[in-house]
């Protein structure tokens, strides 16, 4: 194939992507945005694999053959297995081969590159050899760390080193002022070297520092720097195609960030430097009363009275995988003529979206899955809300201010006429507030595993 | 220890202190429990009720009376059957629980300590939200409210709700309710219900959001004044508001079609809210019921325990026995209001009474106790007014971090700056780049925005499976030998290749269950 076929195919390639990302907007032209996606890659490979180069080579094609099969082998594998509840996890290893891959890819350009290079041409060259690296090398160690933690491999508390800030701020200053003198040498093993392992020891503490709750915010930005890493490897090899896809996922993880942070009405910054949670802090004990313990049969007698009933599922839920139990008191209530539906706050789970995909799992049609926004006004009309696992996203502290987190949206479930609360115990949310919804008049706690309640609900009903 | 249920001699009476569903709540507590034959009756509960929920039953009044624990509705009176006062068939030291109207039986509650009786008024329960459960004023104000509605209902002429019929247009009746309270707010449920235009006055501003939330118009009064009292009930109001007040009720009275109203002040008469002049400009076949017709009534026409009609053909209803004309109802919510102050002053469940004066609620019921009379309870402030003009529940701003404008220009200019660098000293083949990246930075900006919250975890996963676009980097770079160059290419291949199958096909199968 000649080279103006190949970029031709990219170009193809580059405009399917975006028109991939684009159908992901509605359900119903997401699937056909999936095949665009499909066709995009398939495009591109085979043009890669026709192109020149490639197709001169001989025994090395028949190792690229071997590699990609290996590799799709693994990958539809792992996702044909994973849970739903595990998808955080495969997301996070996902993003730790971009990371690796753009770490490999700029080594072998700093080692293996067109000899003809002006000597501007070459400065800037190495410059994208030493990002591309930094880059990729941060995604992959602090993919892994996310990984290890959302799989409860490490502890997913937030690691506290003493002086933190200043360490992370010592790591980029070396890297920097080895970035100089990397350039001005005209490249240098050693400086590439010692960078790559700063910057992995970087990524690996970036992320540790960082607590298990904060993770839909740490995978997502782990997404945006993997978008990052491949745009980086497309201006070291020239390639517009990786360029426009790295820039995508780029903004794609860069955008859910900040969704993210908004709804926890915090700084990316702040989330990124860690240590929320860790700090102490007093839960004012005056707010607490009596809680209204209730039973599974309670629960389903004032179900079945309903006419009204919202869901608010958090992470609980999918620890306790009790979506399908969800679904079983969802479809029993519906046959009866009760509108139920489901709200579902942004930061809820540990994915962006992940109770969209676990309640969708469990068949729960997803036009009364709403989000925040839509249900909030609509409680006061609500006879019964049901909280399931979740904790700091239904806490009323947030709109009192001096409280540790005022100011975060939260869903106004104590607005509706009763509340019940599904919890193991009186343990304070990842936040450490304590919450007063639980001492209000109209919340009853159903102490236990979710999806043990769940079932005895379901069954009563 | 024994509780004893006696018959309520009271005439005309058909609540019960207890249901064959409380004498099951009451034996888990520890407690025997012993019936007065046909106590139940009146409110459709019979002996062999009793007796299968494990109570006995005993037709002999006198011994029913002498239990250790009485528990009662009415306040003491003379036993007709028995020819003496009820307080002198009472066990010496023993127990009572019942309705006791303390502030008009002041002479009745010495007697009760003079017989070492403890004595616990069901009235005096603090209204803090720990006792709601036991709060029996309430309890029997929301049967109240209802049962008002339905004798309006019975009474009225019309339907309560509009309809279009083949035979006509139907307009919806109008419901005016004054006082928002326990019983307000039933009544308001009630008539919302059954499909009438319902409006509710009230003195105190704070029940305006309970109003609106159950679907009723609130109705003000133009003036600036605060009427929380501090202990739940609203306060005598200033004579400028009451005027205003009473220019309202005028103007609503020739209006709506039913006005019920509840407006009690414990321990004083009712305030005369519906004068003659405003019934008598009501529609003919208009209905007000009066719920505080035992106070004397809100209304000049009202006459406690009867049905008036007027001149001009307006019904009053001036019931004081609403909560005895629903009695099954009433006896089960009293008694489970009695069930749970049993809890709390059992709390072993053994059957013996432990009562903690340390406690307020405990400390407020109890009128006499060993020998004295422990009425009035020092008062307990519950704030149930908002302070004035702090809307507390007002959604606070998320907190918007202000960047300093010397910040933001500063970093305009480091970027103008930036370009101009690169613009000045980089190659074309570079600036071709990079104009690429940016465009393609502003595409993704949009595209993204625009996907759904509820996509996201797809997005995540297809965005995984696209940046696997890096093999293509990694091919160019495998040659035939197999060098440090070629080995690091293949395993970004084999890797690369991970996340392209890997995530195409995991955000397939979410995608496929996302399904209406």
């Amino acid at each position: 194939m000649q080279a103006g076929m190949v970029i031709t195919a990219y170009i193809i390639a580059a405009v399917l992507f975006i028109m991939s990302l684009g159908g992901l907007s509605q359900q119903e032209s997401a699937k056909r945005g999936i095949w665009l996606g499909i066709v995009g890659m398939g495009i591109a490979l085979v043009a890669t694999l026709l192109s020149p180069k490639v197709m001169g080579l001989t025994t090395g094609l028949s190792y690229i053959i071997i590699a990609m099969l290996i590799g799709a082998a693994i990958g539809i594998y792992m996702a044909k297995r994973v849970a739903m509840t595990e998808m955080p996890e495969l997301v996070a290893i996902l993003h730790s081969f971009v990371g690796l891959a753009a770490v490999f890819v700029g080594i072998n350009s700093y080692l293996d590159h067109a000899p003809d290079l002006t000597p501007v041409m070459q400065n800037i060259h190495l410059v994208e050899v030493f990002l591309g690296v930094f880059i990729g090398a941060v995604t992959f160690t602090g993919s892994l760390v996310a990984f290890g933690k959302l799989r409860g491999i490490m502890s997913s508390k937030a690691l506290n080193l003493p002086h933190r800030h200043k360490l992370n701020l010592l790591a980029l200053l070396v890297s920097a002022v080895m970035l100089v003198q990397f350039v001005n040498q005209g490249g240098n093993d050693t400086h590439l070297m010692v960078m790559t392992l700063i910057a992995l020891v970087f990524g690996w503490h970036l992320v540790a520092s960082i607590g298990g709750a904060d993770m839909p915010v740490v995978v997502s930005m782990l997404n945006s720097y993997s978008g990052w890493a491949a745009a980086a490897a497309g201006f070291l090899l020239g390639n517009d195609l990786l360029i426009v896809t790295g820039a995508l996922v780029g903004s794609s993880g860069a955008i859910l960030s900040y969704i993210m942070c908004r709804a926890m009405n915090r700084s990316f910054i702040s989330v990124i430097a860690g240590g929320f949670g860790n700090d102490p802090i007093v839960s004012d004990d005056e707010e607490q009363g009596e809680v209204q313990p209730t039973t599974a049969e309670e629960v389903a007698s004032m179900l079945s009275n309903a006419s009204s009933v919202v869901i608010t599922p958090g992470y609980g839920m999918a620890v306790a995988q009790a979506q399908y139990q969800v679904q079983d008191i969802t479809q029993k209530l519906r046959a009866k003529g009760v509108n139920v539906r489901f709200g579902i706050h942004p930061v809820a789970g540990r994915l962006p979206g992940h109770m969209n995909v676990l309640l969708a799992e469990a068949k729960v049609p997803y036009d009364i899955v709403l989000e925040m926004d839509e249900i909030n006004d609509d409680f006061a009309n609500t006879d019964v809300v049901l909280v399931i696992g979740a904790n700091d996203t239904v806490n009323p502290a947030a709109k009192k201010p001096g409280s540790p987190i005022a100011g975060m949206p939260v869903l106004e479930v104590w607005d509706a006429k009763n509340v019940v609360v599904f919890k193991r115990g009186m343990a304070s949310g990842y936040a450490g507030v304590q919450n007063p919804l639980f001492f209000l008049d109209n919340t009853k706690m159903l102490f236990g595993d979710a999806k043990a309640s769940c079932d005895q609900i379901a069954s009563s009903l | 220890m024994l509780i004893g249920i006696p018959k309520e001699p009271l005439a005309g009476e058909t609540r019960v202190a207890a249901t064959p569903k409380t004498v099951e709540l009451l034996k888990k507590l520890g407690f025997d429990v012993c019936i007065e034959s046909t106590a139940g009756l009146a409110a459709n509960f019979d002996d062999a009720a009793y007796e299968a929920a494990g109570a006995s039953i005993n037709a002999n009044t006198k011994e029913v009376y002498q239990s250790d624990l009485v528990l009662k509705v009415n306040p003491l009176i003379d036993h007709p059957g028995q020819k003496c006062h009820e307080l002198e068939l009472l066990k010496e030291g023993g127990h009572l629980i019942s309705f006791m109207a303390p502030a008009q039986n002041e002479d009745q509650l010495k007697q009760l300590a003079e017989r070492n009786i403890t004595a616990l008024a069901m009235e005096s329960v603090p209204r803090i939200s720990r006792s709601q459960s036991m709060d029996a004023l309430s309890s029997m104000a929301n049967i109240g409210g209802y049962r008002a509605v339905i004798e309006a209902a019975h009474h009225f002429g019309r339907f309560f709700t509009g309809q279009i019929t083949a035979a006509g247009k139907v307009p919806p009746a109008k419901v005016l309710i004054i006082g928002a309270g326990v019983a307000g707010l039933a009544a308001l449920g009630a008539a919302g219900s059954l499909g009438a235009i319902v409006r509710a006055f009230d003195t105190r501003p704070e029940v305006k959001e309970q109003i609106n939330s159950m679907g009723a118009e609130f109705l003000e009064v133009e003036m600036e004044e605060e009427s929380g009292s501090g202990d739940g009930y609203a306060k005598v109001m200033s004579k400028a508001f009451i005027e205003a007040e009473m220019a309202l009720f005028a103007e609503q009275a020739k209006e709506v079609d039913i006005i019920i109203t509840t407006a009690m002040i414990p321990g004083k008469p009712s305030p005369k809210l519906i004068t003659s002049a405003m019934v008598a400009s009501m529609t003919p076949g208009s209905v007000i019921v009066d719920l505080a017709a035992g106070g004397g009534g809100n209304c000049d026409l009202t006459q406690p325990g009867k049905v008036v009609t007027t001149d001009n053909g307006v019904t009053v209803i001036g019931y004081t026995d609403m909560p005895a004309r629903l009695p099954s109802q009433a006896s089960q919510l009293y008694g489970n209001n009695l069930v749970n102050l049993l809890k709390l002053l059992c709390p072993e469940k053994d059957g013996q009474l432990a009562i903690d004066f340390e406690d307020p609620i405990m400390r407020g019921v109890t009128v006499t106790k060993d020998g004295a009379v422990t009425w009035p309870a020092p008062p307990i402030q519950v704030a149930a007014a908002p302070p004035k003009k702090v809307d507390d529940t007002a959604p606070i701003e998320p907190a918007k971090q202000e960047i300093s404008p010397l910040v933001k220009y500063g970093l305009s200019a480091a970027g103008a700056l930036l370009v101009g660098w690169i613009a000045v000293n980089a190659p074309a083949a570079f600036l071709g780049h990079f104009t690429v990246f940016v465009l393609a930075c502003i595409i993704g900006y949009y595209v993204v925005w625009n996907v759904k919250h509820a996509l996201h975890t797809p997005l995540m996963a297809i965005t995984n499976a696209v940046s696997g676009i890096i093999v293509v980097g990694a091919l160019l770079q495998v040659s035939d030998e197999l060098n440090l160059v070629s080995i690091l290419a293949l395993i970004s291949v084999l890797i690369a290749s991970i996340n392209i199958a890997g995530g195409f096909y995991v955000t397939k199968r979410m995608l496929k269950m996302f399904q209406k």
